[in-house]
């Protein structure tokens, strides 16, 4: 594959990836001030000093912004990969080992996904203690019951395919034929989900915090910092929408990349220049 | 008489998008001309791609997936339709000229009674009311000779049989009494003994309606049977033009003559048959629903032969590869390979027995990972069965493709890149590369162009001999029995109804089933459908 090849939506999606990860990793020689420092006024109107403003306690948005890339990304990321690899180990296991393993798994994951996610998250979450493993950790295994379904139902279609019924037939294990067979002709559903579910995790991650079971505070985190400052809109104070942004942001770029991927993975001739 | 249909110079172009590369325009079909006039049938035959679909389909002025009809005329009773625009063409289409799929069970839909679907296109179009639609119906069935006219139409169609199917497709196509009826391989999906039927009810449908057809097909035996003209098509342009008689006795190009002696492989039977390399004993199977498939089958192939399996479909040859392989194990009955009894299932099978017993699918395209290379495709077995890896193994897999005749070219090539018969080819050697001693052929050439199918059993014919293969052959045409086999297996409604050597079990004093399966079988040969025909009526005259 070539550089050139690479359209330029899936560099503009990188590159902002990129940028926020650059955030995440030099937040403390980055921000222009403290995490949690008060600096100025409450809701402070953004000028040359303060570009985005400050926020509903007088902090530095443009510096929570950056602290905040830190907790955003690591909990979303961590709970969005974490949730695929677990969602299509199990339902891909379940497809290709059918009867009593695919009945357990999937009732079990019904039964998962028949309690509404945010009430099983502040259950969950205000009996077991609050740090951030805990946290990723119960995101991923909540988000996970929906990769299962789409895990299932798209391996279940590959499953019953000749090729693996050939590799069956070779002696293969089950390991290699998850891998090796179902996996790469699995990919462009999976991927297209995972660009939806990580914007998703994003939101779900801000929602817990608003009911103070997320990040806890002082530590900034972006979907947090709307939910701070999210009365000022009332006020005609647009400091809630400088981290919103930065959300949509963040979702647009990892779907442009998915996108590109999608395609690439797509075409069955190896995505080899597939513009 | 003047014509009814008249093409000419016909250029459909449609554009491509190969990856990598800016789209391009590929013409399809380059300056075809014909005329056909009312109540006669021509016959359009070629390969896959010669463009035949495309020419029948231009008859209705339509392009399918994009093909655009950019040059040339098509006058339907002296007016080009071509320059007619949208509401003309609709007036037409299904009116006066009817389409007939090759997948009626695709082109059906499901949701409605065969009936309605039937006389739609008439009513539709104003043609008739719906009782006349509907008596018109009646009518047909009966000359297509389906199975209570009066309550077929009742029916919906996942009820009735794929042959009846088609013919209730030509009622519908011939319900509007077109003057022009475009028959897509209506009968490829059929198998022999159902597609004698449809044909001979089409054949007196037309010749009951006057009305004219043209009749797309790959097999040259089935449209001698049918047509007054043949066209012979290859890359888009015509071949050869001329009447049935012709084409078939004095062919004048090349392609044409290969295509009329296609059969060229050839295997002389093995005269000790007596040895087995496999053999099944009494085997009976189910599916797990209870549904018996196999019952009570013994049969066996010594080293280095062919066993053909023919039978149609449903009648268990592929259920007989499934338990051999141990996909499913038998109810009863065993399976004995090289002198010792193979276990029943899949699993508890030894990598080694795996390997020793190989099976080529009849569809390629799903047989093999779209998203490996033909190096990993073929590597695999090199690494799972001899630990083979990197260069040992890029070696190997290029030896491989010299031996099925294809260049080193290819190994860093995906599926989607192969043609239908260099994907058998791969398939090939994906099954040599584990050095069997058994292959399974489960219909490997029947997806396949002639000419292409033919080379393929030249080469399985040419390993057999290099190698030692045994292979357990399952087709439904009779015609490769003939050519390759040692031994034959006639396999009806899950039991074995006739078995041993091709001298003996192809020649008389037959069982019913087997005469009907060996008279079913089209020749090439002007006037072979009438004759069966009358064979079979004076059979139910003399019962």
């Amino acid at each position: 594959m070539r550089l050139r090849d690479i359209p330029i939506t899936a560099w503009i999606g990188m590159a902002g990836i990129a940028i926020a990860f650059i955030f995440a990793l030099f937040a403390p020689w980055l921000a222009p001030y403290g995490e949690t420092q008060v600096v100025g006024d409450v809701w402070q109107l953004p000028d040359n000093q303060y570009i985005f403003g400050l926020d509903n306690l007088g902090r530095d948005i443009l510096s929570r912004l950056i602290y905040g890339a830190r907790t955003t990304l690591l909990v979303s990321s961590a709970a969005t990969v974490i949730s695929f690899s677990l969602g299509i180990i199990l339902s891909f296991t379940a497809a290709v080992s059918r009867g009593i393993i695919d009945t357990v798994f999937s009732r079990f994951n019904d039964l998962m996904m028949s309690i509404p996610t945010l009430i099983f998250a502040l259950v969950v979450l205000a009996v077991l203690p609050q740090n951030i493993v805990v946290l990723i950790l119960v995101m991923a295994i909540l988000d996970s019951t929906r990769v299962y379904r789409l895990g299932r139902a798209v391996a279940l279609d590959v499953a019953v395919m000749e090729f693996v019924e050939a590799a069956k037939l070779r002696g293969e294990g089950k390991l290699w034929i998850i891998f090796r067979e179902i996996l790469p002709n699995t990919l462009s559903p999976l991927l297209a989900e995972f660009g939806l579910r990580f914007a998703f995790s994003i939101l779900f991650l801000s929602t817990l915090s608003f009911l103070g079971l997320g990040i806890q505070p002082p530590a900034a985190d972006w979907g947090g910092m709307v939910k701070d400052n999210k009365d000022g809109i009332i006020f005609g104070i647009s400091a809630a929408l400088v981290p919103g942004t930065a959300i949509a942001v963040l979702a647009v770029c990892v779907n442009l990349v998915v996108d590109w991927l999608l395609k690439r993975t797509s075409s069955l001739k190896g995505g080899r220049g597939d513009a | 008489m003047p014509e009814l249909l008249s093409v000419r110079n016909l250029k459909i172009e449609a554009t491509s998008y190969p990856p990598g590369e800016p789209p391009r325009r590929v013409t399809i079909v380059d300056g075809v001309s014909f005329d056909l006039q009312k109540g006669k049938v021509l016959g359009l035959i070629g390969e896959s791609g010669a463009g035949k679909s495309t020419i029948g389909l231009s008859a209705l002025a339509y392009g399918r997936g994009g093909a655009e009809i950019t040059g040339g005329e098509v006058r339907l009773d002296g007016a080009d339709i071509l320059t007619l625009g949208k509401n003309g063409i609709r007036k037409i289409r299904g009116a006066r000229v009817c389409y007939v799929a090759q997948s009626a069970a695709a082109a059906f839909n499901p949701a409605h009674r065969l009936g309605d679907q039937v006389i739609e296109a008439s009513v539709k179009h104003g043609l008739m009311t719906k009782d006349e639609a509907r008596k018109r119906a009646l009518y047909l069935f009966g000359v297509l000779g389906l199975p209570n006219p009066e309550t077929f139409g009742e029916r919906f169609p996942h009820q009735v049989s794929g042959g009846q199917l088609q013919r209730a497709m030509t009622a519908m196509a011939l319900c509007s009494n077109p003057e022009l009826i475009v028959f897509d391989e209506p009968t490829t999906a059929l198998d022999v003994t159902t597609q004698i039927d449809v044909l001979a009810a089409i054949k007196h449908a037309i010749e009951e309606t006057h009305t004219a057809a043209l009749y797309i097909t790959h097999d040259l035996a089935v449209v001698a049977q049918i047509s007054d003209d043949i066209m012979v098509l290859r890359y888009g342009k015509q071949v050869e033009y001329g009447s049935v008689q012709q084409i078939i006795e004095a062919p004048r190009q090349d392609y044409t003559r290969a295509l009329v002696n296609v059969r060229q492989a050839y295997r002389e039977e093995a005269a000790d048959q007596s040895t087995a390399l496999l053999k099944v004993e009494n085997v009976s199977a189910e599916y797990s629903n209870g549904f018996k498939v196999l019952h009570d089958v013994s049969l066996h192939v010594p080293k280095g032969q062919t066993l053909a399996v023919v039978g149609e479909s449903g009648s268990g040859k592929s259920t007989l590869a499934r338990v051999i392989t141990g996909l499913l194990p038998p109810s009863s009955g065993r399976i004995v390979f090289d002198g010792k009894p193979l276990m029943s299932g899949l699993k508890s099978r030894p990598n080694d027995d795996l390997r020793r017993i190989q099976l080529i699918y009849q569809m390629a395209d799903t047989a093999m990972n779209p998203r490996q290379t033909v190096r990993d495709i073929i590597g695999r077995p090199l690494t799972f069965y001899y630990g083979l890896r990197g260069a040992e193994k890029t070696t190997r897999v290029k030896e491989l493709l010299d031996q099925i005749e294809m260049g080193k070219g290819f190994v860093d090539r995906y599926p989607a890149e192969l043609s239908g018969g260099q994907k058998q080819r791969v398939a090939i050697a994906r099954a040599l590369a584990a050095k069997p001693e058994l292959i399974l052929c489960d219909e490997p050439t029947s997806a396949l162009d002639p000419l292409v199918a033919e080379g393929i059993l030249k080469l399985l014919l040419r390993l057999q001999e290099e190698e030692q293969l045994s292979y357990v052959f399952i087709t439904h045409d009779i015609a490769i029995v003939r050519a390759i086999a040692d031994s034959v297996a006639v396999m009806h409604r899950g039991k074995l109804v006739r078995f041993g050597p091709k001298s003996t079990a192809l020649s008389p004093p037959f069982d019913d089933y087997t005469d009907l399966l060996l008279k079913s079988v089209p020749e090439m040969e002007i006037g072979w459908l009438e004759r069966v025909l009358a064979t079979r009526r004076m059979e139910s005259a003399g019962n």
